[in-house]
């Protein structure tokens, strides 16, 4: 078991015609993924790589029988690609564009709510069950099946602690990145509801940072939700007040925000942080081991 | 984006906010003018600076005569002005705004925002105007109200008279609080605005709501569709080095540290940074130098980041997903022979091309600190300005 994706993932690509959506479209059908259709309008008929275009995701969706969508789509016109998405009825829409203007989010997830989509990202790595399906950018050769959830606000920052799992011997249920915008689809909560009900996963790394309150958000609901063991780390306790730390949610404003509130709250909730970003795989390790001893 | 007061008021005022007159004066002669051009008793001269805190430095004065605003204007042109969010450099004063005085009643505050939780523009108002609204949600949180807007409807009357109530605001102030808030809403959306701040709004002597400051900042990721609004960009109010990174669509922000730290992907470069600070240093910079850098965009990251004096030593951590290591590695060679590197230089790589770019670095013949991985690489470069 997984959450999200697996070996059943019917997948279509949004924008199959950029450079970026060709490379990483050919790197998940390598990895194994089911890469079924592209839509781009206007090039309905064509194909990539033996991969059916389709102007429309609805036509995709009907020929192919996609059920998760992954967008590549520029910022000016992904938002529009996600309602198309949602509006097709796709299940799963995964959003790696970067530069998607907060207020069309604002209308996005309006929308969103009155349908049965659930949206990844926007300004995200993707999602990956190893060793069944890689939907993104993520390089898949650090990834290894096993136990440990993973769900970050960041991409690479995600590749360096799955890394550190994978050569501790610790492989991954699925990981997950949510994306480093102010308005996401999915959240640390709901990603870590989902890891919940995941009798696969056994325990979840989680990697927030600065800015909104998410980690706090998810702090208060593995108080008194979660079964299961977790490790957090939050990026950014170096970082400057008022000052927009690359990703464009990376922000503390108004004196909120900060690492500093953030770790506070995850350790009143009783979750085990990681001070330095080069021990999360070590950190989980020894969580493990003392859950295995007891 | 930020934008100066005046700016923020010529805009507001364009889609119906009341807001009380000026003109914008970058001379003493011209403030002078200003002054006679409102053609009222007193007027108020205003620092422009892209900070807060500018009455308490002094930065704003009443003033009742052409000559008076003209020697206020002479004492703060060209100069830098010091409030708490300046930092002790200051900034320079480049421009004047001389406005009509309003006779205050009562100081509210009326901000706007996009709450993340709620995924919606949320309006923030308080009874406590004229201080900082940080300040007021430390100490009375319970004087804040929060009024998310619906994205298809808008602020709704209701709601409207619901903050206008909790403002105790009455009678046809209540009216007159409804179409401002629709106007300031309007300007919020068709802008891509990602903060209004009316601090404070007042109510004047005579019955008036009046915005009598004004703060705006932008969504960097909705400029494109507004170059009238990125047209007033204000580079004196910005650090140089980081104009020039973002020339080369590099994301850099500028620390007091000395270690120089270039990263590719925003959590990991402020997960060097923290780690950097857990090993005993302090970072010099955020550097994320993106997911698929060209060997020229990393060539100027290298340089910018050695353009700082006080960097003693560089940290390169590159985890390289999209980002090829070869890549990355002949930016650095380049970069590192232009700009004849004097300081230690630690490289921490993984992933694609790992060994490739190694190889490339190993024959560059450039003193290159390899490291293993993070914590190791931390260690290295304090050591390394620790030997120093």
């Amino acid at each position: 078991m997984s959450i999200l994706v697996n070996k059943s993932t019917r997948v279509l690509t949004q924008g199959i015609t950029g450079a970026t959506a060709q490379f990483h479209t050919r790197a998940c059908r390598e990895y194994g993924t089911q890469m079924v259709a592209g839509v781009v309008p206007g090039k309905g008929g064509t194909d990539f790589e033996g991969i059916p275009v389709f102007d429309t995701v609805e036509q995709a969706r009907k020929q192919t029988g996609a059920n998760a969508s992954v967008i590549y789509v520029p910022p000016p016109f992904a938002a529009d690609a996600i309602l198309e998405a949602a509006a097709a009825r796709i299940e799963l829409v995964i959003c790696i564009t970067e530069g998607i203007p907060v207020l069309d989010m604002v209308k996005v997830k309006h929308y969103l709510r009155g349908t049965r989509s659930r949206l990844i990202g926007p300004n995200c790595p993707g999602v990956i069950t190893p060793g069944e399906c890689k939907i993104g950018i993520m390089p898949g050769y650090i990834h290894m099946p096993g136990p440990v959830g993973v769900v970050s606000r960041s991409g690479t920052l995600t590749y360096e602690a799955v890394h550190q799992l994978t050569l501790l011997g610790i492989g991954q249920s699925t990981c997950l990145g949510i994306g480093g915008d102010p308005i996401v689809g999915t959240g640390h909560v709901e990603a870590l509801q989902l890891f919940n009900d995941d009798p696969a996963t056994k325990a979840v790394i989680m990697i927030g940072e600065i800015g909104g309150t998410a980690e706090e958000e998810a702090a208060q609901y593995i108080k008194q939700y979660f079964k299961k063991p977790v490790v957090a780390f939050i990026a950014g306790q170096t970082a400057p007040k008022g000052r927009r730390m690359g990703h464009a949610g990376a922000i503390i404003s108004g004196g909120r925000g900060t690492a500093a509130d953030k770790i506070a709250a995850l350790k009143a909730a009783g979750i085990t942080v990681a001070m330095s970003p080069a021990e999360l795989g070590s950190t989980m390790k020894s969580v493990l081991e003392a859950r295995a001893a007891s | 984006m930020n934008i100066h007061e005046f700016q923020a008021k010529q805009i507001l005022s364009r889609f119906g906010a009341p807001v009380p007159k000026g003109n914008a004066a970058e001379t003493p002669d011209a403030a002078a003018k200003a002054f006679t051009a409102l053609g009222v008793p007193k007027a108020v001269a205003k620092a422009q600076i892209h900070a807060g805190g500018r009455g308490k430095a002094g930065g704003v004065k009443l003033v009742s005569s052409a000559e008076e605003a003209r020697a206020f204007a002479e004492k703060l042109l060209g100069k830098p002005l010091v409030t708490h969010q300046t930092g002790p450099q200051g900034r320079v004063v480049r421009r004047v705004y001389v406005e009509e005085a309003s006779q205050v009643a009562r100081e509210l505050y009326l901000g706007m925002l996009v709450d993340r939780k709620a995924g919606t523009v949320a309006v923030i108002a308080s009874t406590e105007g004229g201080v900082e609204i940080e300040e007021v949600a430390a100490k009375t949180p319970e004087k804040i109200i929060s009024e998310p807007i619906d994205p298809l409807i808008g602020p709704a009357g209701f709601q409207a008279r619901k903050i206008a109530f909790a403002l105790g605001l009455r009678d046809k102030l209540t009216g007159q609080f409804a179409t401002m808030l629709a106007a300031l809403y309007r300007a919020f959306i068709e802008t891509d605005a990602s903060l209004i701040e009316i601090n404070p709004l007042v109510v004047t002597a005579d019955g008036k709501v009046i915005c009598l400051d004004a703060k705006m900042s932008f969504d960097d990721n909705g400029l494109f569709r507004h170059p009238e609004i990125r047209e007033l960009r204000d580079p004196n109010e910005e650090d140089p080095d980081e104009t020039e990174a973002a020339k080369f669509d590099l994301s850099y922000v500028h620390l007091d540290g000395n270690i120089g730290c270039m990263v590719n992907g925003a959590g990991l470069a402020m997960a060097t940074m923290d780690i950097v600070k857990y090993y005993g240093a302090e970072p010099a910079n955020f550097l994320d130098v993106g997911g698929g850098a060209s060997t020229e965009k990393v060539s100027a990251a290298f340089r910018i980041l050695l353009s700082d004096s006080r960097v003693k030593a560089v940290l390169i951590n590159i985890f390289g997903g999209i980002m090829q290591c070869d890549v990355l590695a002949q930016g650095v060679v380049e970069a590192a022979r232009a700009v004849k590197l004097s300081v230690p230089l630690v490289v921490r790589m993984e992933g694609t091309n790992v060994d490739k770019g190694k190889a490339i670095l190993k024959e560059s013949g450039i003193a290159v600190i390899a490291a293993s991985d993070m914590a190791d690489a931390a260690r290295r470069v304090v050591n390394a300005i620790g030997k120093q």
